[in-house]
């Protein structure tokens, strides 16, 4: 009876232990696909990010060289856009939510964010082609920089509201006793204690969107050269290297894994960025 | 002077405002009165309004705008567009079947890989791992969060392809040929291709939720078990699990909806061939592809329309997933907000 006891415990050690081996080799499993990525992307790329790859132009089809200068700077102006469209909208709406506005009616406006971080990227894609392509008469950077801020405005929305919700009620409450009128508190006093994280939500959507394809598949369409007016085709650094990736040439596979390495190295600096943000403040409210 | 002083002043008069301890309706109403900008407070309120709008507004856009763009589609075709497997741009004959079924069983092959992988990461993360591993752990996750679909799907096509067609693909037609699963002829580029990128891209989403979930469950519940001799993996298993599995839920299905739209590293990977193979090592075709590969090339109106209607299709599974994976998710943290409370 004592020893059947004791045997049952020791299967039960065994049990738990055998478990806690299965949840350990899974998070191992979730994790490698970063470091496989990461060991192809620097064995088949960083050979071939150089001066050339960073300033020319794409050679012409078929011949060997020239680089991705302009889907880089593409990158940055659509991103430039999208930030302009995507950043005061996201924020003050995520100000509307966290200071104004009933409970009932703030919980169906944070579902319907939330249900629209949900839509997939290549359907905002498809909207603004009809909203945007179709109308004025073909692709341009106009169109892929709205793709991309719309695609902001949720994300940003919801990282506002949050950290703006963390400011401590005595703040918003001593500039009122002051005198300060609400718009103002709320600008001067609330905004300016939750800057911080509020930068934190907009670099990260940046960074996200940053790396978006499909959105840009059929808005700002790509372009070989350089972009002369917003109202043209204009090249990305994730367009480009999907174009070259499912290209039949060598010498592109090559320059696809280069501009993907330069990519993953632009995100990881944002994010390493903001790591540096949060964690400096972490012991203060935001 | 203004702005300078002002800190210092606030340290001072939070003090005071705390212990006056004004309930906030009375207060604002007070302030209202005072205040001798009235104009700029009911232009700032109404200005803040009208940008949160903006997401009922997007979602009326996107619904109004892809069922105009297939409206002629949509009348044409009816309701065979949904069962019928013809995609014949020549002929202008269009059938989403194989679209929707690509998409159901990569997302499906995404789940069963990603699922248990996810919950079980998450719960080494919040019960079973060592705490100096935690955070570094996390960190790693949300890294690979990071990384761009098409940047997985350059790394798909070139390593882990012919990785799966030299090794695991030979084994898995070994060991199941017998089944329709795992027959016919090895290709590479594959449904069960398309279904392993995607599970790699919503591992993190699902373990991650899944892991908030999980914090979220009182100690008070581990506590319990432990008190009456539970080992680790039976207070997990028994208080923990158990408590959080409509949460947990909520993160699988949310990780369908991701699955369910993702476009980009799949477009590369499946193959890109409309048919229905029982083979998962056939190549296979998902709605988001389809738009992706085929959208600048419909010359035709009815092509675009169709394209458009795939769109629609594919915009009205996503939202009513979604919906459904917030209501779960909702449920849970308004409950354990109200427990916070009590």
């Amino acid at each position: 009876m004592h020893l059947e006891r004791a045997d049952n415990h020791t299967w039960r050690k065994i049990k738990s232990a055998l478990a806690s081996t299965i949840a350990f080799v899974s998070a191992i499993l979730v994790i490698s696909p970063l470091g496989l990525v990461f060991f192809h992307l620097l064995v088949n790329g960083a050979g071939s990010v150089n001066w050339d790859f960073l300033t020319k132009l794409p050679a012409p089809v078929g011949a060997v060289g020239g680089g991705m200068a302009n889907a880089i700077v593409g990158s940055l102006e659509l991103l430039a856009f999208a930030g302009v469209i995507g950043i005061p909208i996201g924020v003050l709406g995520g100000v509307y939510l966290a200071e104004y506005g009933s409970a009932r009616i703030n919980s169906v406006l944070r579902f319907l964010a939330d249900v629209l971080n949900g839509v997939p990227s290549i359907t905002w894609g498809v909207v603004v082609y009809g909203l945007v392509v179709l109308r004025f008469k073909g692709f341009s950077a106009y169109a892929g920089g709205l793709a991309l801020g719309l695609i902001m405005i949720p994300l940003i929305l919801r990282t506002t509201e949050e950290v703006v919700l963390l400011v401590p009620n005595g703040y918003r409450e001593a500039a009122l006793a002051l005198g300060v009128s609400r718009w103002k508190t709320i600008v001067h006093i609330v905004m300016k204690t939750a800057s911080r994280g509020i930068i934190t939500g907009i670099l990260l959507a940046l960074a996200r969107v940053g790396g978006e394809t499909a959105p840009l598949l059929f808005t700002a369409f790509g372009n070989r050269f350089w972009n002369h007016s917003l109202s043209q085709p204009i090249a990305a650094l994730p367009l480009q290297v999907f174009t070259y990736a499912i290209s039949p040439y060598d010498d592109w596979h090559r320059q696809a894994w280069a501009g993907a390495l330069v990519l993953v190295t632009g995100i990881f600096c944002v994010n390493v960025l903001v790591r540096i943000l949060t964690r400096g403040h972490a012991a203060s409210v935001v | 002077m203004y702005r300078s002083g002002l800190p210092l002043l606030i340290k001072v008069l939070s003090f005071m405002a705390i212990a006056a301890s004004i309930a906030v309706e009375e207060r604002s109403v007070q302030v209202r009165m005072a205040s001798p900008s009235r104009f700029g407070d009911k232009a700032f309120e109404w200005l803040t309004l009208a940008m949160a709008l903006a997401v009922v507004v997007l979602v009326i856009l996107i619904g109004w705008q892809l069922w105009i763009g297939s409206s002629v589609a949509i009348k044409k075709f009816g309701f065979h567009f949904l069962v019928t497997s013809t995609w014949d741009p020549v002929a202008e004959q269009f059938g989403a079947l194989p679209f929707i079924y690509g998409t159901l069983v990569s997302s499906l092959i995404a789940l069963l890989i990603a699922v248990p992988l996810s919950i079980a990461t998450a719960a080494y993360l919040t019960e079973l791992a060592p705490l100096w591993i935690r955070q570094p752990l996390v960190s790693l996750i949300e890294m690979l969060a990071a990384i761009p679909s098409v940047i997985l799907g350059l790394w798909g096509i070139f390593v882990m392809i012919p990785w799966l067609r030299d090794y695991p693909f030979p084994f898995l037609k070994r060991l199941f040929g017998w089944t329709p699963f795992f027959s016919g002829p090895i290709y590479g580029p594959s449904m069960l291709a398309g279904g392993i990128i995607i599970a790699i891209m919503i591992l993190p989403i699902i373990t991650s939720v899944s892991r908030e979930i999980l914090r979220s469950v009182p100690n008070l519940q581990r506590e319990a078990a432990y008190a009456l001799g539970a080992t680790r993996w039976e207070a997990t298993r028994i208080a923990v699990f158990s408590y959080a599995k409509k949460g947990l839920f909520g993160a699988v299905i949310l990780g369908l909806g991701r699955a369910l739209g993702e476009t980009m590293a799949v477009t590369m990977v499946i193959g890109n061939t409309p048919q229905i193979a029982a083979s998962l090592l056939k190549p296979g075709y998902t709605l988001a592809s389809v738009i992706a590969n085929e959208f600048t090339e419909a010359t035709t109106d009815m092509y675009l329309q169709a394209l458009f209607e795939i769109g629609l299709v594919l915009f009205g599974i996503t939202i009513l997933v979604n919906l459904l994976a917030q209501l779960l998710l909702r449920t849970i943290t308004t409950t354990s907000a109200t427990r916070a409370v009590q």
